[in-house]
């Protein structure tokens, strides 16, 4: 009887745990739905007004509800798998595309203490969701039996691992400054006013940081994975409806990730900028930090999409150039330059 | 049975699923997509026993990097499977015997020898701020370091074998010369000529109009 007791107590505190977690995923996921939806949106508007024209605006006033239209299209289309294909895997890649994608989001603090999971090793954790989600990209290349969509796989697989390297040493730096692998630690440790945020000791790691970033996520003008003039739509060619919409999905998750990670990692998270600031400061008090690390990640959003309505694609050799040749390099430099900057105790390290 | 067991034996038992099926699958792509599902199983094991460093570097580097070389690698080969699988009964003798004796060796030497269970005790649990990366940072970079810098130094060197092994052959082939190209600007790629705009006095309105309409037609 005794045993039997505890059993069911733990089963109660089990169920009860799980609830709050899987109530926890919710409030995150599905802001970040709505949120990719009106990235969309945003970007064909923000990209259309760059390039003098209007943007979707007929759906809905100025537009508003193109997003669902798109969405709703897409649920009601077919999804064709190809002849000749390896039908499991082609169903799988779109999941393991976004799976990741998703999961990263479980390190990212909101707030002092607002996190899903605070574990210490976030930062390699994040490392670790952002280059497994080119499982997704190679399986959805090899699965589809298609050319087109094998060149866009081989060509995603070579950019993610050599952006990779740069960005896990931008990291480094980081890690060093705060001396944590801890999200929300990295984040308290720039605590004291913008001019302790990273993104002073550690400008050049912030500049590599992004562009691979950007390249990580498949973005103009890295984009060589889909690479419409050149290989019709790279690695997603043969999909269509929902299974194509994951793989959307999925970019825009990862784009608004990188967004929230830089402003993590390199401008101070959710502080104020006007920390230390006197009068300002006691003016902005009541803002919450969610809506400082909001601005902060859609400035950087923004950014993503004023690349993309400003520079041409690259060309794929100057890709592995600039990762390998310039970007490893200018880290592999700066890293034992931070290292003695950090040890001598020389602003800001004091 | 607790919680922790229920999740060890579920991931243990995929690991040697995911590791028979490595072996066994017909194709050489999916094999090597289930060597990816065996690490992954064996960093959620790792994980249980609280290495969640080693298990999160085992993802970053061999799932994220190691296998998608790998993968790059095996989708672009032409093998033929009907030859691999070739003389599969006239070699499964001596397999087996390899196989029985590599576990035996294994088996004696996990339960005998220095690392038997007997040897080490159960390691406690540590606090939830205990940070094994610190803890691994300080041996590494202090009781062996030189072991630690000779084993960098030993990849360096197979970079190098590997790079010049692969490198080597005709320097005279095409290859775009990057730096040249980016030093390129107007003044050596764009040449304005100068026309005069007159026309010949011999040459009047109406033979111009004949000239057009015969380029035209």
């Amino acid at each position: 009887m005794n045993g039997s007791e505890i059993a069911t107590i733990d089963w109660w505190a089990w169920i009860e745990t799980s609830f709050w977690i899987v109530f926890k995923i919710v409030l995150i996921l599905l802001p970040l739905i709505l949120a990719v939806a009106y990235t969309t949106y945003a970007e064909r508007k923000i990209i259309g007004y760059m390039q003098l024209r209007l943007g979707p605006n007929r759906v809905g006033p100025k537009g508003w509800l193109q997003p669902i239209a798109d969405t709703v299209k897409l649920i009601m289309k077919e999804i064709v798998v190809p002849k000749g294909s390896s039908k499991t895997l082609f169903v799988i890649a779109p999941v393991l595309f976004i799976g990741p994608s998703f999961a990263a989001w479980a390190v990212v603090p909101f707030d002092a203490g607002m996190v899903l999971a605070d574990v210490n090793a976030g930062l390699l954790y994040v490392l670790a969701m952002t280059s497994i989600g080119v499982y997704g990209v190679i399986i959805a290349g090899w699965a589809s039996n298609s050319k087109y969509a094998f060149l866009g796989a081989m060509r995603s697989a070579a950019q993610i691992v050599s952006y990779e390297l740069a960005m896990g040493f931008a990291l480094v730096g980081v890690l060093m400054c705060a001396q944590s692998m801890n999200l929300g630690e990295i984040v308290e440790a720039q605590s004291g006013g913008v001019l302790n945020w990273f993104f002073i000791p550690l400008f050049p790691l912030l500049i590599v940081y992004w562009i691979s970033g950007v390249a990580e996520t498949n973005r103009a003008p890295f984009d060589m994975a889909e690479g419409e003039s050149e290989i019709v739509a790279g690695f997603h060619v043969e999909y269509g409806g929902m299974a194509f919409s994951l793989f959307f999905l999925a970019e825009y998750a990862n784009m608004i990730l990188i967004s929230f990670l830089t402003a993590l990692m390199f401008c101070g998270g959710w502080l104020s900028p006007f920390q230390g600031m006197g009068v300002l400061e006691d003016i902005t008090a009541w803002v919450p930090g969610t809506i400082w690390l909001l601005v902060k990640a859609s400035f950087f959003l923004f950014c993503l999409l004023w690349i993309r309505a400003t520079f041409p694609r690259f060309r794929y050799d100057q890709i592995m150039r600039l990762g390998w040749k310039i970007f490893i390099p200018v880290t592999l430099v700066w890293l034992p330059l931070l290292a003695v900057w950090i040890k001598a105790g020389v602003w800001p390290f004091n | 049975m607790t919680f922790q067991a229920i999740v060890f034996y579920s991931f243990a038992a995929w690991l040697i699923f995911a590791a028979i099926m490595v072996i066994s699958s017909k194709n050489s792509v999916k094999a090597a997509l289930f060597l990816v599902l065996t690490f992954a199983s064996a960093s959620a094991i790792w994980l249980l026993l609280e290495a969640e460093f080693l298990a999160i570097s085992l993802i970053v580097v061999y799932v994220g990097a190691v296998m998608v070389l790998l993968l790059f690698v095996v989708m672009m080969l032409d093998v033929d499977y009907a030859a691999l699988r070739q003389g599969f009964v006239k070699k499964l003798p001596i397999a087996l015997i390899i196989a029985i004796a590599f576990f035996v060796v294994l088996y004696s030497f996990l339960t005998h020898g220095e690392f038997s269970a007997e040897k080490f005790a159960e390691p406690a649990a540590k606090a939830a701020d205990y940070s094994n990366i610190k803890a691994l940072g300080r041996v590494i970079y202090t009781e062996y370091f030189i072991a630690f810098e000779i084993a960098a130094v030993i990849l360096l060197v197979a970079i190098i074998a590997a790079i010049s092994l692969t490198f080597r052959g005709r320097r005279n082939r095409k290859s775009q010369n990057i730096s040249k190209q980016l030093a390129a600007n107007k003044k050596n790629r764009l040449k304005i000529v100068k026309v005069d705009p007159v026309v010949s006095a011999n040459e009047t309105s109406d033979e111009l109009a004949v000239n057009q309409s015969e380029k035209q037609s």
